[in-house]
């Protein structure tokens, strides 16, 4: 199909039944072939072309009441960018989604839409959903190619200053809409570069760090200051901050990796999946030795876990140049967390699935170099607490696989450095989140809010930016009021007062 | 006014061991005795963990002692005052706990002389006796000594081939040491892992409770990685925040010094090819 506009097509599409719109087929994403990009790590998915959009665009029928909306974390008013794209007017499908949006390319890319806005679009009770997640990469993308990238307008000086803690997803999020409030805004990031997990977790096949880098040169060009390098909890503490802020917000993520205590776990060649992905995204060491940092030069590969971490690990060792990658997961593959597409896409690039399979110890050389993992196979009995299959060992099944390199890719926890340093910050003792209330983003202490995997868990990139968007109101209302403690945000407060539960 | 990160000097101390003063005031200000930076020269730079020798809060400088072991810290040598490093962070890691613990012997090998320096000072500065241990394979190769006189109450230099001070290891002027004055409280040992393994095997042996600084490889620093895991009594720590000092007589040396092996492959190739590079003039 043409890169140009048809406009007699859109036209046409214009006046189509909804029966009509139905009969459309969800358009497909062209991408790199899974030989080829086995070799390379640009981007899989090369993006819808524009008429390609615009018919997608076309098979919303834009319902009354549209669910989509409400299955996105950030509210994205969705039938008003799609009609925007099915229109031709791409320039006004960007600017609607930046009102609710503003790191469309990269949610685009990463965000689980199957299991939020596409989840509940009336178009796909009847057959396929609207490709959302698609039409908002392609605006965002369109924006971007064109050079046109505009900057938000920014409000007029409130006077009070806010201290961001951590340059991810929430952090961003919260800086925008505090700027757009007219707050002065200062992130501090530890690393030395801008994303969080962007930057550092999610590869440049699924995420180009390019397209990071632009979405964050719009919040910069907003005025917001980014401080790298800046460790807080050991150059200065939160409270520290708090004699230059107003307020503060934690969105420090999940950056401490789990590890599962078996034999062998420190063995050299075993990595965490944070560490592995740290080097070859954020270090660049798939491109040593032009790049100074290094990561092993891996022939077999074993990857533990089910997750999209554990996806993009097994993806990057076999762009590394592995010859054999093993995904070794513990349930089934209906159990496993990673969206469809990445289970798809490793798939076909010939990633070895061991499922029902878990490992109990790693065996190494007399370097200490790990030579084979000692799986188990298991089997799946009585649901457990998270509503999944609990996984039981097969006795007598286990068996070695010759591995140079292991993956640990089995979750991260809320990283402890902010929750260690900062007095009267009161921690979940179990999970190591900082404590927060989920309606107002608010923690224990007086001025400082979460947001994003330190305050729940790792979870997603929209759910950090959901909380980010939320902890800005809530900010704003106690920057303008100075009132601290509140159950819910104004116009926010429970349709209806739930019943006192009486006699428990 | 300098610049941030910018290098004030570079000083070579004996053979491949420069000194580098760079402005870094926020970092200067906030180090304590025990802890590290992490520097990185350029974009497409790694980042490396670098103990801390000095840090003034006054004048915002920050001192690093830096033995040239591979491309990164062999680039670092050439930097000339003027010249910025691209990233500085810091502090990074745990503090030395600091008490009245009686007798120090504190013990600093080769480079591991130079973050024994602030330990040395705060342990003096909280009232201990500090008897220091300097050891070096010959006497060109020995830093600071100077520095330490200032810092310690006694000093005890020895040298591997007897240039200069004792002729021996440290392990055996520590030997001479517990037999002429008794045990001291506390043993501190700094400096290539071979030496605090031996450190430790001596003291284990004296039931001295010792203490170790670690330089595993690691990459943020920040808890995120775990690439700088140890074993410490059977447990598994991150030496980055949970270190880098530990229990000596618990730490598996054998495990850290395979894994600080890990990457040499790499490292000799990327040294290589950065002579190479300078050889040919691609590097001035």
């Amino acid at each position: 199909m043409s890169d140009k506009l048809d406009q007699n097509e859109i036209e046409r599409l214009k006046g189509l039944s909804n029966k009509d719109r139905y009969q459309i087929p969800r358009q497909t994403m062209p991408e790199q072939d899974p030989h080829e990009r086995r070799k390379n790590f640009r981007e899989v998915p090369h993006g819808l072309p524009p008429m390609t959009a615009v018919l997608e665009a076309n098979r919303c029928i834009r319902c009354k009441k549209p669910g989509c909306v409400q299955g996105c974390p950030v509210g994205i008013d969705i039938p008003g960018f799609v009609g925007l794209v099915a229109a031709g007017d791409f320039l006004g499908g960007i600017r609607k989604m930046k009102e609710t949006n503003m790191l469309p390319a990269i949610c685009g890319r990463v965000c689980p839409q199957e299991e939020q806005c596409e989840k509940v679009c009336v178009t796909g009770k009847k057959g396929k959903p609207v490709a959302i997640g698609r039409l908002e990469r392609f605006v965002a993308d369109w924006e971007r190619e064109q050079g046109k990238m505009e900057t938000p307008l920014v409000g007029k000086p409130s006077g009070k200053s806010v201290g961001v803690v951590g340059c991810g997803p929430a952090g961003l999020t919260v800086a925008i809409d505090l700027r757009r409030a007219g707050h002065a805004v200062t992130i501090y990031e530890a690393l030395h570069a801008p994303g969080g997990v962007l930057m550092y977790g999610i590869p440049e096949f699924r995420l180009p760090k390019k397209i990071v880098a632009a979405e964050v040169d719009v919040v910069s060009r907003m005025g917001v200051e980014i401080r790298y390098d800046y460790v807080v909890g050991k150059l200065e503490t939160v409270d520290d901050l708090l004699k230059k802020h107003d307020a503060i917000f934690l969105g420090t993520g999940a950056g401490l990796p789990w590890f599962m205590g078996i034999p062998g776990e420190n063995l050299c060649g075993v990595y965490s999946a944070n560490e592995y992905l740290t080097r070859s995204n954020l270090m660049r060491a798939y491109d040593f030795p032009n790049c100074d940092t290094p990561i092993a030069r891996s022939k077999r590969v074993a990857v533990v876990g089910g997750g999209n971490v554990a996806m993009d690990s097994a993806r990057t060792a076999v762009r590394l140049g592995a010859e054999e990658v093993y995904l070794v997961y513990r349930r089934s593959e209906t159990e496993m967390p990673a969206r469809i597409e990445e289970i798809h896409h490793a798939k076909e690039e010939g990633i070895i699935f061991k499922i029902l399979h878990n490992p109990v110890r790693y065996i190494g050389d007399d370097k200490g170099r790990v030579k084979q993992v000692e799986c188990v196979r298991m089997e799946l009995g009585e649901p457990d607490a998270s509503g999944r299959r609990r996984p039981i060992v097969v006795k007598g099944s286990e068996f070695l696989i010759d591995v140079d390199t292991v993956v640990v890719a089995i979750g991260n926890g809320p990283n402890p450095l902010v929750p260690r340093t900062t007095r009267g910050l009161d921690v979940d003792p179990k999970k190591g989140t900082v404590m927060t209330d989920l309606n107002t983003m608010r923690t224990s202490k007086k001025g400082v809010f979460a947001g994003g995997d330190i305050a729940i868990g790792a979870a997603t990139v929209i759910l950090a930016m959901g909380h980010g968007r939320k902890a800005a109101r809530s900010i704003n209302h106690y920057l303008e009021t100075g009132v601290w403690d509140i159950k819910y945000l104004p116009g926010e407060e429970p349709k209806t007062e739930q019943p006192e539960a009486k006699g428990q | 006014m300098p610049q941030q990160n910018e290098v004030l000097e570079n000083t070579v101390l004996a053979e491949k061991v420069n000194r580098y003063r760079i402005f870094a005031p926020e970092i200067a200000s906030h180090r304590k005795a025990g802890q590290f930076v992490i520097i990185r020269m350029d974009e497409n730079g790694e980042r490396i963990p670098l103990t801390i020798a000095d840090g003034d809060a006054k004048t915002g400088v920050l001192t690093l002692v830096v033995q040239s072991v591979g491309k990164s810290t062999a680039r670092m040598t050439r930097l000339k005052p003027g010249e910025r490093l691209l990233d500085v962070v810091g502090p990074l890691g745990s503090p030395t706990h600091i008490d009245r613990f009686g007798t120090v012997v504190v013990i600093g090998g080769g480079i591991g002389i130079a973050p024994a320096h602030p330990i040395a000072q705060a342990l003096r500065a909280a009232g201990n006796k500090v008897i220091s241990i300097l050891g070096a394979r010959t006497k060109s190769l020995l830093i600071m000594e100077e520095d330490m006189r200032r810092v310690s109450d006694e000093v005890v230099v020895c040298t591997d081939d007897g240039s200069y001070g004792k002729h021996g290891l440290v392990t055996d002027v520590l030997k001479e040491l517990i037999a002429a004055q008794g045990k001291p409280d506390l043993v501190f040992a700094i400096g290539p892992v071979i030496m605090m393994k031996f450190v430790v095997k001596l003291t284990k042996e004296q039931q001295i409770p010792t203490l170790v600084s670690l330089n595993p490889i690691m990459v943020d620093g920040t808890g995120m990685c775990g690439g700088c895991r140890v074993s410490v009594g059977g447990e598994t720590k991150f030496a980055c925040v949970e270190g880098p000092e530990f229990d000596g007589l618990k730490v598996d040396f054998e495990e850290l010094m395979k894994r600080q092996a890990f990457y040499r492959e790499q490292e000799r190739e990327a040294m290589e090819r950065f002579e190479h590079e300078c050889q040919i003039g691609l590097r001035v």
